[in-house]
Parts: structure tokens; sequence; C-alpha cells
């Protein structure tokens, strides 16, 4: 479904393309704002799973901020990102809390578990790879999430079964 | 006291992720089963994380009792002990917590004082008092325990009245800096708009929390979000600002959706919006989500940040009491700040200031993590030792391990070895340690922690998070980075090593005099305190090519004992080399040469016979 937008009389930006209507019920809530490029941003990749060029440029049209600038923010910041996710994103905290418990040998393992890097997403698309800096849950370290859900003081051999429960549940 | 039992549930972040849910849901089946009428209050978390989940109950004529462990399989159990067959001194019970009158019925009296127990009888709680106590999405519950008593004290004083009154607390700045708070709220309220089209001001709260290892915030805006939204109201009335934004990192989705509500019905019951409390003073409070970048907790990256730009800060003067937000004057404190002033207010600044020591006053809310058996969040009055932190609420080190050291303040702070551990806690005498307040992570290290790992570690986290505006930070801190790296791989040359150190401490300083902002400038702070007090540790990885603690990769072998190998085959099944070999029943041996050392044996061996030297 898309709504068009003829020359956008809408939001009066200088977009003449067809925005999909996801995308117009976003930039509805925020005003034309340099403020809002964050919040944008983070919408839309909660949207989509991730920022694709088409839409940096959506957002910059919308704001009239040069796409060069939506571009800097959104590679500025660590919750952004411009490729899509796998299925399930697997998050290893590596506070310092977890850090000294252990975390590389967690991160280490689930590495050779889904045979990628961090930062990678697995071949068949199940799995995605992220370090955070803390997720704050330092108390139950070492932490890793899966998607929302939180696992804590985990050992190396707890990872198969951990993923394996993943694999299983598609 | 209410005629109806109250049980509550600590669901914050680590709670939830210990299962509190299941044992919410657990709750409320057993009370049906058992025909009982009872509330269920989820609350944030009292800090005892190491007896997570932590379930309190409440019985009308009885003092409130705190149970530790609860799971959902035995929360069935302990509710018809407590609430059926009055047995109250369950093998689950913490303790009780004090009430006004003596109460002297059943087997109460083998029940210990909560504030008796290690954990507790040191601290101080006066930002965490609510924190597990209340509802923290029930402003009635924040009500009956004076809440906003402060802001109508702020309101009465006037704001001159207000500052004055924070300024007489002696109340520094709890985000790592120390600087005193009713002093910026003065600069604040003086300032005046330059802008003739833009006469406002902003009130922005930091609850950016960006450190590593530190979660004091998040409990605070989990767990008590009403102080945090009084606080600010009081400041941003003391200092005139109508506008308000609080930075929250998105990691923190339950602290957001707390906040939201806590928002929502202030709004509803005349605390925010316009007239609040029939005042004439109007304040507009928006939520920003941060999105990821350490350097945003300096106050003039998060400035940019709101505005819809790449967080990096920029050069003071002006300060943003003079120019912040949009060019309007901004004050910005953080949430522990924040959340001491309507305190402050209700009891007054000499009640305040007769907490701590000279030049610190007050208490500090420490996130206890690491090799430390109650992990937790502690409050502690200022001039505490941190012995006494790690010794007495901390309850020592895992297994009894060797203490080692306390990382103290995140990536800008430093690392205590033991012959300091007496020192007492205050702004200025951790400076002299070469370690700083910070926000508030204190991550205890034992033996096995090796701290030329521990300064690479913060270093890396400083190139990763160094927004790249100034040179000194960017380019210092990736070559401190090489020269870490260098230390703790095998086959380099050893008087390029020697030189690299060398070179280490040099290049550390000139980070440190040259950055542009608090990031870069304290960027070599734990790689200068290791270096003064662990030197022996740089030694061994340089001139024996050893790490003494078995950690940095590179340097280390696995061994198996093979007097302790009872031959049982599991670390050769699991080994993802095959790099273990052995008969069934006989000692084994690992090949160094096909190990790829990834640790999993020795975290599988029952008998603990192999090791990493």
């Amino acid at each position: 479904m898309v709504k068009r937008m003829s020359n956008c009389t809408s939001c009066n930006c200088k977009s003449s393309k067809n925005l999909p209507e996801d995308l117009v019920k976003i930039f509805e809530k925020y005003t034309k704002k340099r403020e809002n490029v964050i919040p944008l941003l983070q919408d839309v990749q909660e949207k989509y799973g991730y920022l694709s060029k088409e839409n940096l440029i959506s957002i910059s049209e919308y704001l009239n901020v040069p796409t060069s600038n939506v571009y800097g923010v959104a590679t500025f910041y660590n919750q952004f990102r411009l490729v899509p996710l796998g299925k399930h994103l697997i998050r290893v905290c590596r506070g310092t809390a977890c850090h000294v418990k252990g975390s590389d040998k967690i991160l280490d393992k689930i590495e050779s578990e889904l045979n990628i890097k961090a930062g990678e997403t697995t071949s068949d698309e199940l799995f995605s790879l992220e370090t955070v800096a803390c997720v704050g849950a330092c108390s139950i370290a070492p932490v890793i999430t899966v998607d929302e859900e939180f696992y804590g003081r985990l050992q190396q051999k707890d990872i198969t079964a951990l993923i394996d429960k993943y694999r299983k549940s598609d | 006291m209410s005629d109806r039992t109250k049980i509550y549930v600590g669901m914050g972040t680590c709670g939830l992720a210990a299962g509190a849910k299941f044992v919410f849901e657990a709750i409320s089946n057993t009370l049906k089963n058992l025909k009982i009428d009872a509330e269920i209050i989820p609350t944030g978390c009292v800090g005892y994380c190491k007896r997570e989940i932590i379930v309190d109950i409440a019985k009308p004529g009885y003092p409130k009792l705190s149970y530790g462990d609860v799971t959902a399989a035995n929360v069935e159990g302990l509710l018809k002990s407590v609430l059926v067959d009055n047995v109250h001194n369950h093998k689950l019970i913490i303790g009780k917590y004090p009430t006004a009158e003596v109460i002297n019925k059943d087997d109460l009296n083998e029940v210990p004082n909560i504030n008796d127990l290690p954990f507790f009888k040191k601290q101080r709680r006066l930002v965490l008092k609510n924190c597990g106590h209340i509802n923290p999405e029930s402003l009635q519950d924040y009500l009956a325990f004076e809440g906003y008593e402060g802001l109508k004290k702020a309101f009465a004083a006037g704001q001159l009245g207000a500052i004055d009154e924070v300024k007489k607390s002696g109340l520094r700045g709890r985000g790592g800096g120390g600087f005193p708070t009713g002093m910026k709220w003065e600069f604040g309220n003086k300032s005046v708009p330059k802008d003739p089209d833009n006469q406002k001001k902003y009130m922005i709260c930091n609850a950016d929390e960006g450190d590593p290892g530190a979660f004091m915030d998040r409990s605070v805006l989990e767990g008590d979000p009403f102080s945090l939204l009084e606080g600010m109201t009081i400041a941003a009335y003391a200092i005139g600002a109508s506008y308000g934004y609080i930075y929250v990192r998105a990691e923190y989705p339950l602290a957001i959706e707390r906040l939201e509500n806590a928002i929502k019905l202030a709004k509803e019951n005349n605390l925010l919006g316009e007239n609040i409390l029939g005042s004439g003073f109007n304040l507009e409070l928006k939520i920003k989500k941060g999105a990821g970048a350490f350097v945003c907790g300096e106050e003039t990256a998060l400035i940019g940040s709101i505005e819809g730009k790449r967080g990096m800060p920029n050069p003071r003067p002006p300060f943003p009491t003079e120019s912040g937000a949009f060019g309007c004057p901004t004050v910005i404190n953080n949430v522990e700040t924040l959340a001491n002033v309507p305190g402050i207010l209700r009891h007054g600044g000499d009640w305040f200031a007769s907490v701590g020591t000279d030049n610190s006053k007050g208490t500090k809310v420490f996130a206890l993590t690491g090799k430390i058996n109650n992990a937790g969040l502690v409050e502690v009055p200022m001039g505490i030792s941190l012995r006494e932190i790690i010794y007495e609420i901390g309850n020592g080190i895992i297994d009894d391990k060797k203490y080692k050291s306390v990382q103290i303040g995140g990536p800008s702070g430093g690392c205590i070895s033991e012959e300091n551990l007496d020192i007492k806690i205050d702004y200025e005498s951790l400076k002299t340690v070469g370690a700083m307040m910070g926000s508030g992570g204190l991550v205890v290290m034992d033996e096995g922690t090796c701290m030329v790992d521990v300064a690479k570690y913060f270093v890396e986290f400083c190139t990763k998070e160094s927004c790249g505006k100034c040179t000194p930070c960017r380019e210092g801190t990736m070559r401190m980075f090489e020269i870490l790296e260098k230390i703790t791989t095998k086959g380099i040359d050893k008087q390029e090593k020697i030189d690299s150190v060398k070179h280490l401490e040099h290049l550390a300083g000139v980070i440190r005099d040259t950055s542009l902002c608090g990031l870069g400038q304290t960027a070599p702070n734990p790689v200068l305190s290791t270096l003064k007090y662990f030197k022996n540790e740089y030694d061994a990885h340089i001139y024996d090519e050893k790490c003494p603690s078995g950690h940095c990769k590179s340097l280390i072998h696995y061994e198996i004992d093979e007097s302790k190998c009872i031959g049982c085959g599991i670390c050769k099944a699991k080994c993802p080399t095959g790099a273990i070999v052995g008969e069934r029943k006989s000692p084994h041996k690992i090949q160094t040469e096909v190990c790829v050392k990834c640790d999993q044996c020795v975290q599988l061996c029952p008998v603990k016979a192999i090791a990493a030297k």
C-alpha cells in the first residue's frame, strides 16, 4: 500500500515520490524541526529494522535537512544500523562487570557457535550478533540479550542450548 | 496500617531478567487457589541483587517481611507458610523492616532486622529510600511517602530561597565532575536569554548512563521516577526554566516506560504543565531517547544530540548556563543529583549537610559489581571507606579469592589497589589515588583479573566512543590501544615493548592535557592508575611474556594437572579443535599447538584439573 503524495502537499517537503503509508504515519508525529532527526531515525528503524538509503533520503527531505547531515547522525550513534538484521538479535554486553566475569569468552563461544563475528548476520538470516557497551544489568553479569529477553549469570556451556532454543522455535 | 495484605515484587530490569514476571504470575495464581485477598504491587529494586527475586510481604498488624531467592516454583510454599500457617521465619527470609510499634507475636523475634544485616547496616538511603517500597507507577504511593512536599516548600521559599537551601546542603553533581549544584543553579537563574526571539531557558536531566558497569540511574528511574520529576521541577523553578528534557538511554526501555507514565500522571494532577499547584510556574517536560553514544554524557555533546546533531562536544566557555540548548541558558543535572533535591527541600540543607565529609555531603549510590559476593546497588554516606563497602556491605570476594583491585568511575576512573582500600570516599580523596568519583560504578576484581587487560579494555572502549572531533583523543587513544596490544602479544621484540611503555606514559599526559572534553581528558586514567599501582603486571607481560592472571590469550597456554585429572573425557569430548588427547581413566594432555584457548575445558572440568598458565 502506498499513498500518493502529489508533490507532497501534505507536508510541504520537496519529495515527489510515493512514500509508503507507514513512513507517512511516522512523519506525521513529528514537526519539521532539525531536533526531530534522531526520534525519526529511531522510529523508522523500529518499524523497518534498519535504515535504508531511501528512508534516509525521505527523512532528510521531510525535515529539509541535507541528507549528508542525516547520514552523519545515523552513522554517529551506536543504535543505528544501515543494513537489515537477522530474525533474532543477540546482544552481548561488554560492560566492565561483564568483562571481568568473562563476557569475552561468552562472545567467543557465540561467535564459534554461529560461525559469525560480532556485527554480522548468519547466512540463514536467523541471527545477528552485536556487542553493546552496557545493558545496565551488571549484578547478573555476564549478560546477553536475545531480542527483548535478558539472560544473566551465563557460562560458556549454556550457550549452545540457548541458541538451539531459538533455532527450534523457528 | 492497611487491613489488606500487600505483596511487593521487585521488578526492575535485573529482577525481570531473573524471572520476576513468572513469580508475579505464580503469586497471583496461588492467591486465587488459596482464596486469599491481597494486593500484589510491582516495585523497583531494593538493590540486594544477590537474593533476587525479592518478595516483600506486609500483613495487617505485622511488620513488612522480606524474602529472597524466590522463584515461580517455591513461591507457593512461601505464601502458604506466611499467609496460612503464620510461619514467618521461612527458609527464604531476609529480614523484617522496622516499624514504629513493637510487634511481638508468632515467630517474629527470630527474624532478623533488615537494617542489622551486613548488606544494609552501613548503608544510608536518601536517594533510594523509596526504591523497592513503592509502586513506581503510582503517584498515590509517592505522595504517601512525603512526595512533592519538597516542591511545595520550594514554591514557598521562592527561587532564590530554593537555591540557597541547595547551596547550604553542599550537594555536588553526582554525574562525575562534582560541581556544586547550588552554584550551577545560581548561574542558570542569573543568566538571561540573549536571543530576543527565543527567550526560553531549559532544564535538562542527564539520564544517559553510559558508564559500562553502572546502573544507579536506571534503578532510580525504574524504582522511583517521581523523585526525579519532583527534583527536576524544583530545579526548573529555581532557574526559571519552563522547558525541560530528560535525556535517557534507549537501552533502558523499562525506565522510559515508567518515566512516560510518571509524566502523564504528574500532568493529570497539576504537578507538571501549566500553573503547577497554583504557583503560576509552568513546566513542559519531554523525554529524549539517546541513541547510544558515551560522549553524550558530556554536557555540550548532550545538547548537540538534543538539537538533532552528532553528539560532539564544544569548547567551554560559553558554558551551557550561558548558552546551551538552542542557544538558550540551560542547566544540566544528573539523575542522582536531582533525586537528592526533594529531600533537601523537604528537610532542609542543614539536614543533608549533616551526612558526609567536609567537602562531600550526603550519600553516594554505587553499583557494586564484579567478583563480589553481595553484588547490588548500595547507597552509602560519603566518607565511608572502600574496605567497608567491599568487605562488610559486599561480604568480600567470591570464592574467598584474593582482592586485587576495585575500578571506580568507569572509563574516566582508576583502579584502586589493596594499599589504598582505607581511603575515605569523597570527591577529593579519590583524586589523590588517581581515580575519581565518576557516576558510581564499583567493579571489584580478584586475582584472576589481569590489570593490563583492564586498562586495554577501557582504552578500547574510549577509542570506540571517541567522537573524533579533537586529535589528541581520536588519535591518542588509538595509539595507547596499539601499545597495550603490543604488550599483550607474544613474539614482539622486548626492547620495542620497553620503549613503547615509556611512550605510553608520555602519550597519556598529552591526551589528558590537550583533549577538548572530559572523555579525552580522563581517558588515560585507567592506564595511568594501573601503571602506577600494578607496574609488576606490566613487567611480567613485557619481560617474562607471561600474564600472571592467566587472561591474555596470546601469552597463556592451558595445562592439565595430571595428578588431579581423573580421565573422565568430558573436556576431550567438548574440545572444538580436538586438542585434548588421552585414554579414558588415565590423565589427559592438551596439545598446545592445536589449542585455540577457548577456555571451555577449564569450565567443564569436574575436578578443576585444567588451568591457564
